[in-house]
């Protein structure tokens, strides 16, 4: 089990999905990351946290290509992933989600949909040609949309243009258009973000039910209250570096989180003597 | 007044060259624009590629006509694989840049003294469509009528061949635009890390994306010189890229068939202004001198600048064109 592991930095896991080695990324002269050994569990829901700054997000990025390292290894499930391009990770069963929902505004919800299904004949530009030849994989991926609309509650916006809605729905889409590509991994960007609490309860249910369904997931997040309820795994970044992991009770009581996040004098008076 | 004549010479052109000719460049455009958000702003170029791919290899080369037609497709091909390799992976802004600069840098280039030996420089190529004449059922130097349309065969010939490729092109972009091929190129135009985040190999859609319209752009040329019988490097200036953004805002992007409309609409209104200018009663025409010279010249200025108000218009009351979606529209200012 996972609670089982040594709440220390850098603990190896039984099952990992993702081992990452000496991984730093400079901006300038300021060092955003540098991650000296992570590895995460697969099957269990990690939270990623950290005060602003932190360079969670670059973090994320880097995982998932959207930025390059500048040293260090990456692996998934094994295989070496440093320097695959961002559209290939998904093809390997690593999908993201973004901070700043990425609803495609100008096409519908189900067309958003369709487009998360990957090896699609029909986007070859030649077979696009020939309606036969991708019609009925289309309809294949139009009734695994519909059934995804379905379960995140969204069969009633399936013809809307997904611009049209609102903050908490644009995360709910995004979480079904990404598990259109079937992935073993989510990373999830700061998916309560700006959604309001009613919603949220429904979308920490959705990520729950990704777990109970064998995934992976891991996810950036502010809300204490929402890591404590739904993670398994804390992972705890300042200054680029993971200065703490271990479950949700391990990092509540975890004096050098709460320095990194209160400041090392924060229970100390205010006074003005140095 | 004669209403007639004027009519006639809208209705004419309404179905005319000019239209066919911008009708498929606007349906390039609309592939790169419309479908892809590539801000091409160089597009007359992939029209000279093939309007020099064809004039160069048949009459400096002497290859055969048919031949030429393939050479116009390779030349476009080429220029939009030096267009895109380099510039597609940065931000859109920079295809903008780079194509507006191509496009005269193609222009003044083919029209210099140096290349004259195979482009014929500023005087420019001709004698080299005679075998596409050749094929044509109707006699070249006659005037056919039917209602309100009158053509010379010659020009009747060029828009039977003109249409049907419009029409099959236009097909054929509807096509692939309702594909997942043309699904992916639009979720590229709304949010490209979104579609790479989802396995979308966006660089080489958007390569795709600029060879095809490009392609169709070459038509364009093609059809353009082979009508006019010569090709004349300063015909590809600016001024025909931005008939062509014009024609493919009236008609509203990331639509099949709004490049023919909007061809249609521009260019028999202008001809339309043109007509009604001309004969205007010698009464009004004295009146208005007072504050407008109503040369012949000035006419030609002058219907630019009545089609460019109602464009204005157009851009206030109808900004999504006339077969875009006002709703889809709104949803730029979320």
């Amino acid at each position: 089990m996972i609670a089982n592991y040594s709440p220390t930095p850098g603990v190896s896991k039984n099952r990992p999905a993702l081992v990452v080695k000496n991984v730093s990324k400079s901006f300038g002269g300021l060092k955003a990351v540098d991650v000296k050994h992570l590895e995460i569990e697969s099957g269990v829901i990690t939270a990623l946290i950290g005060p602003n700054g932190a360079g969670k997000t670059t973090f994320f990025n880097l995982l998932t290509a959207f930025d390059s390292i500048d040293s260090g290894s990456i692996e998934l499930f094994g295989k070496d992933i440093v320097g695959v391009a961002s559209q290939n990770l998904a093809k390997q069963g690593m999908v993201r989600t973004f901070q700043l929902t990425k609803a495609l505004s100008k096409m519908t919800v189900i067309d958003n949909l369709k487009l998360g299904a990957l090896h699609q004949s029909g986007e070859n530009f030649i077979k696009s040609l020939f309606t036969p030849i991708w019609s009925s994989q289309e309809r294949e991926i139009e009734s695994r949309a519909d059934a995804l609309l379905d379960r995140f509650n969204l069969s009633h916006m399936r013809d809307e243009f997904a611009g049209t809605m609102s903050g908490g729905q644009r995360k709910l889409l995004e979480m079904a258009r990404a598990l259109m590509t079937d992935p073993q991994i989510l990373m999830l960007d700061e998916p309560m973000a700006g959604v309001n609490p009613a919603l949220t309860q429904s979308l920490l249910g959705h990520v729950k039910l990704l777990r109970d369904e064998g995934r992976t997931v891991i996810f950036v997040e502010h809300n204490m209250d929402v890591v404590r309820d739904i993670s398994d795994w804390v992972v705890v970044m300042a200054e680029g570096a993971i200065i703490a992991e271990g479950t949700p009770d391990h990092i509540r009581s975890n004096q050098v989180v709460i320095d990194a996040y209160l400041g090392v004098h924060h229970d100390r008076e205010l006074s003005n003597d140095v | 007044m004669d209403w007639g004549f004027i009519f006639e010479r809208t209705f004419s052109t309404m179905i005319g060259p000019e239209v066919v000719i911008y009708a498929l460049a606007a349906l390039g455009l609309n592939i790169h624009f419309g479908y892809t958000g590539l801000l091409n702003f160089g597009h007359v170029a992939f029209m000279a590629a093939g309007a020099y791919g064809l004039g160069v290899s048949v009459y400096y080369f002497h290859w055969n006509f048919w031949i030429g037609l393939g050479m116009a497709m390779v030349y476009s091909i080429v220029l939009a694989l030096i267009l895109g390799i380099p510039t597609l992976r940065l931000r859109a802004d920079y295809l903008g840049l780079v194509t507006i600069a191509a496009s005269e840098t193609i222009r003044i280039t083919v029209r210099s003294r140096v290349f004259k030996p195979i482009t014929g420089g500023a005087e420019g190529i001709s004698e080299f469509s005679k075998p596409f004449y050749d094929l044509s059922p109707f006699d070249l130097g006659r005037f056919y009528s039917f209602g309100p349309f009158r053509y010379l065969g010659r020009d009747l010939w060029v828009l039977v061949v003109g249409w049907t490729l419009l029409i099959l092109l236009t097909l054929m972009v509807q096509q692939v635009m309702r594909a997942p091929w043309g699904r992916a190129l639009r979720a590229i135009r709304e949010d490209e890390d979104a579609a790479r985040s989802l396995g979308k190999n966006a660089y080489a859609f958007k390569i795709q994306s600029l060879l095809f319209g490009g392609a169709i752009g070459a038509v364009a040329g093609v059809v353009q010189v082979v009508q006019k019988g010569s090709i004349q490097a300063d015909g590809f200036n600016p001024t025909i890229t931005f008939t062509i953004w014009m024609i493919l805002i009236i008609g509203g992007p990331a639509r099949p068939w709004s490049p023919i409309a909007g061809s249609m609409i521009y260019w028999s209104l202008i001809i339309f202004v043109e007509n009604v200018l001309r004969q205007l009663s010698p009464q009004t025409r004295e009146s208005l001198e007072r504050t407008i010279k109503l040369s012949d010249i000035n006419i030609g200025q002058m219907r630019y600048i009545i089609v460019g108000l109602g464009l204005l218009l157009l851009a206030r009351y109808r900004p999504q064109g006339i077969f875009g979606s006002r709703e889809e529209m709104a949803l730029d200012d979320r």
